[in-house]
């Protein structure tokens, strides 16, 4: 796959629902590990001499491994335009960090489908992130721990017997692992019990986010949960008590989601069929609109209220009613106004012909 | 509102301690603000990650008549100082871990609630390490051992961490 089918390509493996458990409610499951060189000066140190040197020793790692990397691609970020970059964001497989880098030095390293994505010269000098659709922490960790392996055969990892694997930022050192699992709540959200279920998830070393990370929204109904303490806990332990609190909050959305319908199934209905009228009739959409309605969508879909429409394709969606993802169907910088328009129209047109199918 | 401190002046910084799911209000002047160290933030970025990260660093913001604590000592690796860390939230290379050890033991009790790593060790020069974390389970078990009276198997169990700690050496 060429760096142009990638950026084009409207899969990435996390979307695929028909391809993970529990995807009702969780739709997708990633782990990240932060590795350093030794030696080296962190990211933010870099300049256009040390920079390159750690590049270059990456890229000699990964053509070492050619054979187990066949399918991936090296993209550095001084070849790639900011929009193209932005794509990458909205597809998950950068940070939005990462996004506004552009030296020579950074880049990514990542696979056809989306599943493995290794960030080069981020916060640390590697991040190398697994993310699969629905609730599969484990597989996630067994994947990203074999590139992990298979990286550090020839790369020196910054590492401590005390403080573990060392980072650029005090938050990540240790184990260097974050998991995150990206959660649908709306029959919680509806029923106002979001609040009091993360309230004290703190005390638990986990927090939660919105759908891209540090510091963005949770729109739409999406939250995503992840450990917050790398040192003093085994990677092992970090994924159990995650997947321990996961398996709880799945069930209370279940229990809610079936006190809905039993209780309040015409509501439920009405909200879910305006939702469904709206996206399928309105000709402007900002994106927060969207991803309420898709949301109400969404749920009528889990509840066989509505047929015919896939998860798979709304999870498609969310990413597609992005603003880089509309300029890149023009192939020109649009305003606000332009790309809800468009917007619009974008959704209209996938939800209906999903339908159809 | 008076000084909680010195109860002599207007309290004019109000904030929130929470020390463990503890709330406690406390109003102070300026000056006794000052002195205490409570975290004065600029107004421009007052919550960026590495202002914060920063402040746990031990780095005040803005505080009058705050001493800069801290040696002179850089990392002999990157040559940052810990004055750099602390304004930038961010550490220099690995070496800095060594270097400034004992200031940022306390920073990462502060973050993770422990500042010993447990988890995975790299394949490569981890044999030590590994070797090492069973020395002392070995020990914990000996111990435990020795309090059942189970002294066989205490003494099979010297014998194996002996042999593991000739390995080390």
């Amino acid at each position: 796959m060429s760096l142009t089918d990638l950026l084009n390509s409207n899969y990435v493996e996390w979307m695929n629902a028909d391809n993970g458990p529990e995807t009702d409610i969780v739709i997708s499951s990633r782990i990240r590990l932060a590795r350093n060189l030794s030696l080296m000066p962190f990211p933010h140190l870099l300049d256009d001499d040390s920079g390159p040197k750690v590049l270059s020793e990456i890229k000699e790692a990964w053509s070492k491994n050619i054979d187990k990397y066949a399918d991936f691609q090296l993209i550095t970020f001084d070849q790639l335009p900011s929009l193209d970059r932005e794509i990458l964001v909205e597809k998950h497989l950068i940070s939005p960090e990462h996004g506004k880098s552009d030296k020579n030095f950074q880049g990514l390293l990542v696979n056809n489908n989306g599943s493995i994505a290794i960030m080069i010269n981020e916060e640390d000098h590697l991040r190398l992130q697994c993310i699969l659709p629905g609730l599969q922490i484990e597989q996630c960790y067994a994947l990203a721990q074999k590139f992990d392996d298979q990286l550090e055969e020839y790369l020196d990892f910054a590492f401590d017997e005390r403080r573990g694997y060392l980072t650029s930022c005090p938050t990540n050192v240790g184990t260097g692992m974050r998991a995150s699992v990206m959660l649908h709540l709306p029959a919680l959200s509806i029923t106002g019990h979001t609040n009091h279920i993360f309230q004290n998830l703190g005390q638990l070393g986990m927090t939660v986010r919105g759908l891209y990370g540090e510091n963005s929204e949770m729109l739409g109904n999406f939250f995503q949960l992840s450990n917050q303490v790398t040192l003093g806990q085994a990677e092992e332990d970090i994924l159990n008590n995650l997947t321990i609190i996961v398996t709880q909050i799945i069930e209370q959305e279940r229990l809610m989601r079936s006190k809905l319908v039993g209780e309040t199934k015409l509501q439920l209905e009405d909200r879910v069929g305006r939702a469904y009228g709206i996206l399928t009739n309105a000709k402007i959409m900002t994106s927060s609109e969207a991803l309420k309605h898709l949301s109400d969508v969404r749920l009528g879909v889990d509840m066989k209220i509505l047929s015919n429409i896939k998860p798979f394709a709304l999870n498609q969606l969310v990413v597609a009613l992005k603003p880089a993802h509309l300029q890149k169907v023009t192939g020109q910088e649009m305003g606000a106004m332009d790309r809800d328009i468009l917007r619009a129209g974008v959704i209209k047109k996938k939800i209906v012909k999903n339908r159809e199918v | 509102m008076y000084c909680e401190e010195c109860k002599a002046k207007p309290a004019v910084v109000h904030f929130t301690q929470n020390i463990q799911g503890k709330k406690t209000e406390v109003h102070l002047c300026e000056d006794c603000a000052a002195k205490k160290g409570a975290i004065l933030f600029d107004l421009d970025n007052k919550f960026s990650l590495p202002n914060l990260l920063g402040s746990l660093l031990g780095y005040n913001y803005n505080v009058k008549g705050m001493q800069q604590t801290g040696s002179d000592i850089s990392c002999p690796n990157c040559n940052r100082s810990f004055n750099d860390i602390r304004h930038s939230g961010k550490i220099g290379c690995s070496e800095c871990y060594s270097a400034f050890e004992q200031e940022l033991e306390s920073t990462l009790r502060r973050i993770h609630g422990n500042s010993r790593h447990v988890g995975r060790i790299p394949l490569r020069g981890g044999e030590n390490v590994l070797l090492k974390r069973k020395v002392e389970e070995y020990k914990q078990k000996l111990q435990l051992a020795v309090v059942d009276e189970k002294y066989e198997k205490a003494a099979e169990l010297r014998d194996q961490i002996k042999k593991l700690e000739k390995d080390l050496d």
